[in-house]
C-alpha cells in the first residue's frame, strides 16, 4: 500500500504535470471550482427568468429546467461532446466538453437553489424597495440578491460537493481527472484494484465529507444569527 | 453533415439495440429500487435505534456512501471487490453477468443511503409522544416503529422517495462505465456504428426525460391525493 502511494502519489495528485498535461486530484478540484463559478451567473439568469412576470421568459426556461433535471448528466456530457464541435466548428478537448456540460447541468440546479433563496424572502422586501423608487432589477441586485445569497450559502457549498462528485463522470470521456488517473494506476499495477479504488473512494470522502460538514456548520451559524435579528 | 433522419433509429436493428437498452435500464432501476427500499428502512430505523453503537453504524454507512461518487462505487464493485473473493467463486462470477450485478450492488448501496435520510426525516416528523405512547402501551421499539410510526410517516416520506427514484433512474446511466448494456451504452454503440449521434442521442434523451416526467407526475399526484396532514 505504502509503495503504491510512494510510486504513484504525485501522479495521482497532479497527473503528468509539469512534464505533461495537468491531471489527477488537482484537475478534479479546478474543474469543480470553475464549473461552479461559471454556473453561478447562468443559475442567476435562469432563476430570474423562472420567477419573471413575463410568460415569454418564464415558460421556456421552466421547460428547459424540467428537461435537464430529467436527464442524466452523462447524457448532457454526450450532447456536449457531440454538439460543441458542430456548433463552434473546432475540436473541443475533454476539459472544455466536461466544463460546458457541468456549467449547463449545475446552472439548472443552482437556478432552483437561487429561486428558492429569492422566494424565501418576505414579499415586503421587494414591495418596499419598489415603493422607494428602485426598479425591479435594481431591487434584485441591491436588496433581494444580497440577502438571498446569504441564505443559500449552505446549499451552494452542498452543490459544490455534488459538483466534485459529478466531475468523476469525466472518466467516461477520458478526461484525466482523479477517477481516470486512478483507473490508469490500477491498470498499470494490474493486481491491486482493491487498494487503488479504496484510496480513490477515501479521497472523495475526505473532500466531500469535510465540505458537507462545513455546510452544516454554516447553516447552524446563519440560523443563530437570523434568530438574533 | 447528414440531415436529421430519425428512421435509422426508429426501426430495424439499431432501434432494437436502443429498445433493449431502455428495457435493461428500467430493469436495473426496478431491481435496485426493490432492494434499496427495504435496506433504507432498516438503516433509517438503525439511525433512530436506542443503542449508540447501532446509530454509529448507520451514520458511518450513510456518510461513507454519500460522499463518494457513484462512479467510484461502480469501479470498486466491478474491478476491486471480485478480487477479494476466493478463486472458484471469482471464476464462477466472471462466467456470469458480473457487470449487471456490480451495477446493481453499487446502485442499491448508493440509493439506500439517500433514501434512508429521507425516511429518517419522515420518521422524525412524527411527534416523540407517539413512540412514548406506543412503548407505554407495551409495544417494543420495533413493533412501535412498524405499527405506529412508519405508517404515519408515509405521507411525508413518499414524495422525497419518489424523487430519489428519479435520481436512481438517472443514475442507471452510469452503469455504462462498467459495460452494462443499458440505454446510454446502446446510444453510444448506435452512434459509433451509424455516425448518427444526433438521432441516437435525441431518442435516448426522450427515453430518459419521458420516464422522468412520469415519475414527477406520480409524485405530484401523490402529493395531491395524500397531502401532509398538519397536526
Amino acid at each position: 500500500m505504502l509503495d503504491i502511494i510512494h510510486n504513484y502519489g504525485l501522479f495521482y495528485l497532479i497527473g503528468q504535470y509539469p512534464n505533461g498535461p495537468l491531471g489527477g486530484l488537482l484537475m478534479t478540484l479546478i474543474l469543480a471550482a470553475m464549473a461552479l463559478v461559471l454556473a453561478f451567473p447562468v443559475g442567476v439568469l435562469l432563476a430570474l427568468c423562472r420567477i419573471s412576470p413575463y410568460r415569454l421568459l418564464r415558460l421556456p426556461v421552466t421547460g428547459l429546467v424540467y428537461v435537464l433535471r430529467g436527464t442524466p448528466l452523462l447524457m448532457v456530457i454526450f450532447w456536449a461532446y457531440f454538439l460543441l464541435p458542430t456548433l463552434t466548428g473546432q475540436r473541443t478537448d475533454q476539459f472544455g466538453t466536461m466544463l460546458a456540460a457541468l456549467v449547463i447541468f449545475d446552472g439548472v440546479y443552482l437556478a432552483e437553489i437561487i429561486r428558492a433563496g429569492i422566494l424565501g424572502l418576505p414579499r415586503g422586501q421587494m414591495e418596499s424597495s419598489r415603493s422607494l423608487g428602485f426598479s425591479y432589477l435594481a431591487t434584485m441586485r441591491l436588496v433581494i440578491m444580497p440577502q438571498a445569497f446569504r441564505n443559500m450559502l449552505p446549499s451552494l457549498v452542498n452543490q459544490f460537493v455534488s459538483t466534485i462528485k459529478e466531475t468523476s463522470l469525466g472518466y467516461i470521456i477520458s478526461l484525466s481527472e482523479v477517477s481516470f488517473v486512478a483507473s490508469q494506476i490500477s491498470a498499470q499495477l494490474l493486481t491491486k484494484p482493491v487498494q487503488v479504488y479504496a484510496v480513490l473512494g477515501l479521497t472523495y470522502f475526505v473532500m466531500c465529507f469535510s465540505l458537507s460538514r462545513f455546510a452544516f456548520w454554516l447553516e447552524r451559524r446563519l440560523a443563530v444569527r437570523t434568530a438574533k435579528v | 453533415m447528414n440531415t436529421f433522419d430519425l428512421s435509422v433509429v426508429l426501426s430495424g436493428q439499431y432501434h432494437d439495440w436502443l429498445i433493449s437498452g431502455f428495457l435493461l435500464s428500467i430493469q436495473l432501476a426496478l431491481i435496485s429500487l426493490a432492494i434499496a427500499l427495504p435496506l433504507a428502512i432498516v438503516i433509517a430505523v438503525l439511525r433512530m435505534a436506542p443503542y449508540a453503537a447501532l446509530r454509529a453504524i448507520a451514520i458511518t454507512y450513510v456518510e461513507a456512501i454519500r460522499n463518494v461518487p457513484l462512479l467510484a462505487h461502480m469501479l470498486f464493485w466491478y474491478f476491486g471487490a471480485p478480487e477479494l473473493l476466493p478463486t472458484p467463486i471469482k471464476s464462477w462470477i466472471y462466467d456470469h453477468n458480473i457487470e449487471a450485478v456490480s451495477a446493481v450492488i453499487a446502485l442499491v448501496l448508493y440509493t439506500a443511503a439517500y433514501m434512508s435520510e429521507d425516511i429518517r426525516s419522515g420518521l422524525r416528523s412524527i411527534p416523540r409522544e407517539q413512540m412514548e405512547a406506543g412503548r407505554t402501551l407495551g409495544f417494543g421499539f420495533l413493533s412501535t416503529m412498524r405499527l405506529v410510526i412508519l405508517p404515519q410517516s408515509l405521507r411525508v416520506t413518499v414524495p422525497p422517495l419518489i424523487s430519489q427514484t428519479l435520481n436512481l433512474w438517472k443514475n442507471t446511466s452510469i452503469a455504462m462505465v462498467i459495460g452494462v448494456a443499458e440505454m446510454m451504452y446502446q446510444a453510444q454503440q448506435v452512434e459509433s456504428s451509424t455516425f448518427r449521434g444526433f438521432e441516437s442521442y435525441a431518442v435516448t434523451t426522450v427515453g430518459y426525460v419521458g420516464v422522468s416526467i412520469i415519475i414527477t407526475l406520480l409524485s405530484s399526484w401523490y402529493q395531491q391525493r395524500y397531502p401532509v396532514r398538519s397536526a
